[in-house]
């Protein structure tokens, strides 16, 4: 796929900010693992890398093939399904069996009861 | 009968095409091939003997609105995360867990609002108690619960409800 030269300016510029801001946006997810303080508040933090910053990379990727009539755009919405449907299996496994472990050792981490229902 | 043969065929064909999208070609090898994962899917699927599911076409409208309220949440919340991230020390310490009365009991229901609860960041589904309907949550920025419940009903249950009950 040596096509990248092919690619007008507006488009290339275009596709390579979305780029950028993708990796950006995942980076500052993987930065969040440092400095959030504790494991659930670091769950959350993945998450961006999993929906904006992937967002951003699958639409210029669709933008950069969509100009260059490469091929069909169905793989991108397919990644996108993917990872919409199996990061949340992963997410609440890991959340659901540290609770079952700090509940289980008594830490503090965990409430040991759930908290009351919020009324509205 | 089809489903002595094909137990799931909207299933079947919806593999089919996933395969044939993935690999992009209407070959015939490719076709006999996939022909064969969604054979061998639907009838794992069997195993697992999922609760029919309903499609209705009415649906659609709602379903669509929720799309694109969610879409637009989860944009605005991975820029308040990024805030909380890059933020202050003090910032990072409001998290918490909280717990929600749900009147949503539908499976297919509770499993959307799983994926949009663990997909936007912010907020993760902990643990739904289903004998007395409560969802446990751990909400990253955790100033306000009441605002945070009446958003995830709102904004979310109301139309899941629409949709799949």
């Amino acid at each position: 796929m040596n096509a990248a030269p092919d690619l007008p300016l507006w488009a290339a510029i275009l596709v390579s900010l979305l780029v950028v801001a993708g990796a950006a946006i995942t980076l500052v997810g993987s930065v969040g693992l440092v400095r959030l303080p504790d494991f659930y508040s670091r769950l959350h933090a993945p998450s961006l890398g999993a929906t904006l910053g992937t967002g951003c990379i699958l639409i210029g990727s669709m933008l950069c093939f969509g100009v260059l009539r490469d091929r069909l755009l169905i793989h991108e919405a397919l990644i996108a399904l993917f990872l919409t449907i199996t990061t949340p299996v992963t997410m609440m496994l890991l959340a659901r069996a540290s609770l079952y472990r700090d509940r289980v050792e008594g830490n503090r981490a965990a409430p040991e009861h759930d908290p009351e229902p919020t009324e509205l | 009968m089809i489903r002595r043969v094909l137990p799931h065929p909207f299933l079947f064909v919806a593999l089919l095409v996933m395969w044939l999208m993935l690999n992009q070609s209407l070959a015939p090898g490719t076709f006999v091939f996939g022909a064969l994962v969604a054979f061998g899917g639907s009838w794992a699927m069997v195993a697992l003997d999922p609760p029919r599911a309903r499609l209705r076409l009415s649906r659609l409208p709602p379903a669509l609105r929720l799309a694109g309220r969610v879409l637009v949440d989860v944009f605005r919340s991975n820029l308040a995360v990024a805030r909380i991230i890059l933020g202050g020390a003090e910032r990072r310490t409001h998290s918490g867990f909280m717990t929600l009365r749900l009147d949503l009991t539908d499976r297919y229901g509770l499993a959307v609002l799983a994926i949009i609860m663990t997909c936007t960041p912010g907020t993760q589904w902990v643990h739904y108690d289903p004998a007395r309907g409560t969802l446990l949550l751990h909400v990253l920025d955790l100033v306000d619960e009441r605002q945070w419940a009446n958003l995830i009903k709102q904004r979310y249950e109301t139309l899941l409800r629409e949709i799949f009950e």
